[in-house]
């Protein structure tokens, strides 16, 4: 198969829609991590470097969780969910908001401070090696006839689903949501119809570090954990959150599965590493004709 | 008072003397045995090497505390070995600067720097100096094949290994009656060993008879193996040859299963994952009946297994890092022991000479040429039930293989 005058491996239609199919399970998890990103950006318009380091720790717990109790990683996700939004809520009213004084650059040093210390801290408590959370239906799962889906990977692209739309009801159904995206808009405004704006960030952040600890429940599964597990995930997260539209759910949503579905045929026909360029120049492509993201709204 | 002088001998004089000679010379002994030999330990313990450079200083750290235990360097009056410790982060460069840090610590000699990329930087830069580095893992041939005067590896390259693993492959399908004829070749090419490795392959194989439908890189790390599965599906072949590091190695191996991809054989040349215990201990069904040619200690050695206890004991897995890191750290204590001297020329020349066999690798008594020893050699294990057999060369072998296994 020729394309621009690239002579491209050809291979059978079950293959390419397994493929496609492997892209969207791929791109549920982007989407996983992205959310938790792209609601820090939209709230506190920080970008958050400590989100991969809050994605290993909790994957951590989840693994300890499992090791030393036995408790299934999806049981997992009703500690972890509360577990996630208070330590992120802390985070941010007792570290981030008290050092960075409301400067913007200095908040995105702070968060780079945490990611380094959390790592760092892994790394001394855990050590380098891996840690596998083992389920006892790794390999079961639904034969969609091109491909095979387990369990592990229809529960994370059900999760993602759950999970965003879990976000948007809360953001507009209720009064902290409204209060949120309040803040997120006027800040000054919102402060002074009274709302604690302190503590809508501490909010907003809590958010975010549950929907990481939901898509590390959900990741633990499939992926081993180890200090700098974080990188493998969160730098297409970034990516997917400006693709998506900075701040936007549904953006995230649809931002990870085009990148997921994107990378998995461009490393079908291009090979596992060249492939990679497809999820640059989607990136770029996207943005050339829509510069705020896929649903971004103009500032 | 007087009495007492005139009953003293001779003799008692003397060994009065004697003994006063021995207390005045001992801080110059005490200060002999004190002055420990320095062994740069150099390895990627952090970045995506980590988990593999972790073990390799996990086996160095155990050699040097038995050496000390045992006595210290006895042809330096018991010296104690003193490692100094060095993080690679995964980098070549790092590496390199990391053996810039030891030259000014005055470091003896170097062990290390588990990945082919690190060691060529390593080794390189210990060259400019001097510093004997002993190479415990890094397969790429390379690494003793540019004269290289202070360079020696233990082990064996990925030109031996590869031919060794080719050649297994070509006799269980022979003792078999030939079931196997096409393959697919999976390896990872961020680091050079994986591409060198898939090209020798492809050599070897196809002269045997074999045809090899399609070579799959990837790099390392990498986080999904559903499209190499799906390829791997399509081709269908008979043989899955899989190369790559321990966390990829799982990923691919358990991807195959998830998706119900199930060659005859799956025969990993340096397989990363396809004879480690905790592979075996996570997950049991997917490793089942994977060969790998791969490091391999001497299986009826009782010193191996003493140190797969004890690694064990330690919360660790007994894998080819622990035990080529702890071989090579032996070797270059043997070396120092023989040079009976600190100088790094000196032991230079006791490596380069060395016919150490006190080892419990199926290598044979020590013999390098241009660094490299010459006796040593890979072994075929498969993953049989609990256990990971050694199932080629004969003279090594714990049980038959079973092939095809699917």
């Amino acid at each position: 198969m020729d394309v621009f005058g690239l002579t491209l491996p050809s291979y059978s239609w079950e293959t390419v829609a397994g493929s496609m199919i492997s892209g969207v399970f791929l791109g549920a998890l982007y989407a996983l991590v992205a959310l938790g990103l792209t609601i820090v950006y939209g709230v506190l318009h920080i970008i958050n470097f400590a989100h991969g380091a809050l994605l290993m720790i909790f994957m951590y717990a989840v693994y300890f969780l499992w090791s030393a109790v036995g408790l299934d990683p999806y049981v997992s996700l009703i500690i972890l969910i509360p577990g996630g939004f208070l330590a992120g809520y802390a985070l941010q009213r007792g570290v981030i908001g008290r050092f960075s004084h409301g400067r913007d650059e200095i908040t995105l040093l702070v968060t780079l401070g945490i990611a380094i210390i959390i790592e760092n801290g892994a790394l001394f408590a855990f050590s380098a090696t891996e840690r596998q959370v083992v389920v006892p239906y790794d390999f079961d799962g639904i034969d969609l006839g091109v491909t095979y889906a387990v369990w592990p990977e229809i529960a994370a692209l059900a999760g993602s689903l759950v999970v965003t739309v879990a976000v948007w009801l809360f953001m507009t159904r209720t009064d902290t949501g409204r209060a949120i995206q309040a803040v997120a808009k006027e800040r000054r405004g919102a402060e002074l119809m009274g709302i604690d704006v302190d503590h809508i960030y501490g909010i907003s952040f809590g958010i975010g570090a549950a929907c990481v600890a939901a898509a590390a429940c959900l990741l633990a599964p499939t992926y081993a954990v180890h200090p700098q597990f974080g990188y493998l995930f969160v730098l297409i997260a970034f990516t997917v959150v400006v693709l998506g539209g900075m701040g936007s759910f549904a953006g995230a949503l649809v931002g990870g599965f085009i990148i997921g579905i994107t990378e998995q045929i461009g490393r079908l026909y291009l090979g596992e590493s060249l492939g990679l360029i497809t999820i640059s120049a989607t990136f770029i492509l996207i943005l050339l004709l829509r510069p705020t993201g896929l649903f971004g709204q103009r500032q | 008072m007087t009495q007492s002088l005139v009953k003293t001998t001779r003799r008692q004089l003397l060994a009065g003397a004697a003994a006063t000679s021995g207390v005045l010379a001992a801080p110059g002994i005490l200060r002999a045995q004190g002055a420990p030999v320095k062994l740069g330990v150099v390895h990627p313990v952090t970045g995506f090497l980590q988990f593999s450079g972790s073990q390799c200083r996990f086996g160095a750290e155990t050699a040097i505390a038995e050496i000390n235990a045992a006595g210290g360097i006895k042809s330096l009056g018991g010296a104690q070995i003193e490692a100094v410790l060095g993080d690679a982060q995964s980098k070549p460069e790092i590496g390199a600067a990391e053996v810039e840090r030891f030259q000014d610590e005055g470091v003896h000699a170097i062990v290390g720097a588990f990945a082919s990329g690190i060691c060529l930087a390593t080794t390189q830069a210990a060259a400019k100096h001097g510093i004997p580095h002993v190479v415990d893992v890094g397969v790429n041939d390379k690494i003793v094949t540019r004269g290289l005067e202070n360079t020696f590896r233990f082990g064996p390259g990925f030109g031996v290994i590869t031919k060794a693993g080719v050649q297994g492959l070509i006799d269980l399908n022979a003792a078999a009656d030939n079931p196997v004829k096409t393959c697919v070749i999976v390896h990872e090419n961020t680091t050079p060993f994986g591409s060198f490795m898939a090209g020798l392959m492809k050599e070897g194989l196809e002269p045997a008879g074999f045809e090899v439908l399609e070579i799959l890189p990837h790099p390392t790390p990498n986080k999904d193996f559903r499209n190499i599965a799906l390829k791997i599906k399509e081709l269908n072949p008979d043989v899955v040859i899989p190369s790559h590091y321990y966390n990829e190695g799982v990923l691919f191996l358990r991807t195959l299963q998830r998706q119900r991809v199930s060659p005859k054989v799956i025969y990993s040349v340096l397989g990363g994952a396809s004879s480690q215990y905790r592979f075996l201990g996570e997950f049991p069904e997917a490793a089942q009946g994977v060969f790998d040619c791969n490091h391999w200690i001497d299986p009826k050695n009782e010193a191996a297994q003493a140190l797969r206890a004890k690694t064990e004991a330690a919360g660790k897995s007994f894998s080819y890092e622990v035990f080529l890191a702890y071989t090579a750290t032996m070797f270059a204590a043997d070396a120092i022991e023989r040079a009976g001297s600190p100088d790094r020329a000196k032991i230079t020349e006791a490596m380069a000479a060395s016919t150490w066999d006190g080892h419990f690798m199926p290598y044979g008594p020590t013999a390098m040429d241009d660094g490299q020893n010459t006796g040593s050699q890979p072994l075929v294990t498969q993953i049989q039930g609990e256990e990971i057999e050694v199932v080629a060369p004969a003279d090594f072998a714990t049980k038959p293989a079973k092939f095809p296994f699917a």
